[in-house]
């Protein structure tokens, strides 16, 4: 469960920081790429799970690049077929995912040596932390750049997804540098230091906590 | 020795083996699931292709199916490196009325714009629209219709109106505007829907001529 917060592979192990960056220029984009992330991981994590009394040590590695690249490919036509217009904005970061390195450190450190069950609660939470991540500087940037949440949610939900298109601040100017590359790493670096903020603040409290209990 | 040896021959070749397997499992997964999607995405990519005609179009002018009436020509002025441009064709009974070009604004700030610009039989535009390019968001893409008006400026319009001399943005004397720290991008689009027009009307009736394929070097 490490992966939702004490490992959130966004914003603590930064890895998959490509796909990070590049989509999360609006909320449904971020939430998009998330999505399939959590889907692929929570995939490859089974198949990895499942096959690992099969797996000898010197061909874990291509056997994890190929598992990672079928779910990837099996994902994106599946996407291709359903979600069409989604799958257009999003385009090549699709099979990018493959490159993620947090699926296949996940399908390594912990799917090829737990139960089927444990390995997809686990590939459940890293994905669940890494969508937010995205839903997170997807929601900042667009706020910042555009003054709205959630435009063009009906490439998502299809028409009726027009009703959660917020806009948020009226007649805003926009601030560019949100919506550029820039403004990715920058809000990426915000992120990671409010995280850390909540993190020494949570730890602070229990330290007190129990020099507390210790005196008494 | 030899037993060492034929333990590691087949250590290695049960590894192999074992390898093979995941990766026809795999293939056999991924052939499985391509032969079930297969006719959907090509079916989405075509319902895709006829509201993006639909909206260059006008409605209701013509009674063909222009998807399934096209042309492919080369030429410089329409695309980057001499490439393949697809044109879909409308018309009514037998009478032209309109022809589509998918082409090229090769000179984007950041690279190709692909556009699908709408010409009808009397060489006035019918629609423009961008169907896709990288250009700065906030910046540039004022160009898509769903960000703003700018690209419906060109409906209507045609060869003699404006003037050649004031076919350009604004900054260059013309009568389209550019968007704030932005000329690049609507510069490349004017000039391309400018030289699919002069390519329709030195090539009018090469272009609605059926079943033939026209190559135009």
């Amino acid at each position: 469960m490490d992966g939702l917060w004490h490992q959130n592979t966004g914003l603590v192990v930064l890895l998959g920081l490509c796909p990070l960056l590049a989509v999360t220029g609006t909320v449904v984009n971020g939430l998009g790429l998330g999505l399939a992330t959590l889907l692929t991981l929570v995939a490859s994590n089974l198949s990895v799970s499942w096959l690992r009394g099969l797996l000898r040590p010197e061909i874990r590695i291509p056997a994890f690049v190929l598992i990672i690249a079928s779910v990837v490919t099996v994902i994106q036509l599946l996407m291709q077929a359903f979600v069409h217009d989604l799958y257009r904005v999003l385009g090549i970061f699709i099979p990018l995912i493959v490159t993620n390195c947090a699926i296949i450190g996940r399908a390594e450190a912990f799917a090829s040596r737990h139960h089927p069950l444990a390995a997809m609660v686990d590939g459940l939470a890293t994905g669940l932390g890494f969508c937010l991540t995205l839903v997170l500087l997807g929601a900042l940037r667009e706020l910042l750049g555009r003054g709205t949440l959630l435009s063009q949610a009906h490439l998502m939900f299809g028409e009726a997804g027009r009703a959660l298109e917020l806009t948020v601040l009226p007649h805003y100017e926009g601030f560019l540098l949100a919506i550029l590359p820039p403004g990715a790493f920058i809000g990426l670096g915000l992120l990671v230091a409010a995280r850390n903020w909540l993190q020494t603040r949570r730890s602070r409290r229990s330290t007190v906590l129990n020099k507390a209990l210790g005196a008494a | 020795m030899s037993g060492k040896t034929t333990g590691v021959a087949h250590q290695v070749l049960s590894s192999a083996g074992l390898l093979a397997l995941i990766a026809i499992l795999g293939t056999g997964l991924l052939a499985a699931v391509n032969e079930l999607t297969r006719e959907r995405i090509a079916e989405q990519e075509r319902q895709a292709l006829i509201r993006q005609l639909g909206r260059v179009l006008p409605e209701g002018a013509y009674d063909n199916d222009p998807l399934g009436d096209t042309l492919t020509l080369r030429h410089d002025s329409l695309s980057r490196n001499d490439g393949a441009v697809r044109v879909y064709r409308a018309r009514k009974g037998e009478q032209p009325v309109a022809v589509v070009f998918d082409h090229v604004a090769p000179d984007g700030y950041n690279g190709d714009i692909q556009l699908l610009t709408s010409i009808l039989a009397d060489g006035r535009i019918s629609g423009v629209r961008v169907v896709s390019h990288r250009e700065t968001p906030g910046l540039g893409d004022p160009i898509e219709a769903e960000r703003s008006d700018w690209i419906l400026a060109f409906t209507g319009r045609s060869l003699e109106d404006p003037e050649p001399e004031h076919w350009g943005v604004t900054r260059d004397g013309g009568v389209f505007d550019q968007f704030t720290g932005a000329t690049i991008t609507p510069r490349a689009v004017v000039e391309a829907v400018q030289r699919a027009l002069e390519y329709h009307q030195a090539n009018r009736d090469a272009l609605y001529r059926r079943n033939e394929q026209k190559r135009d070097d």
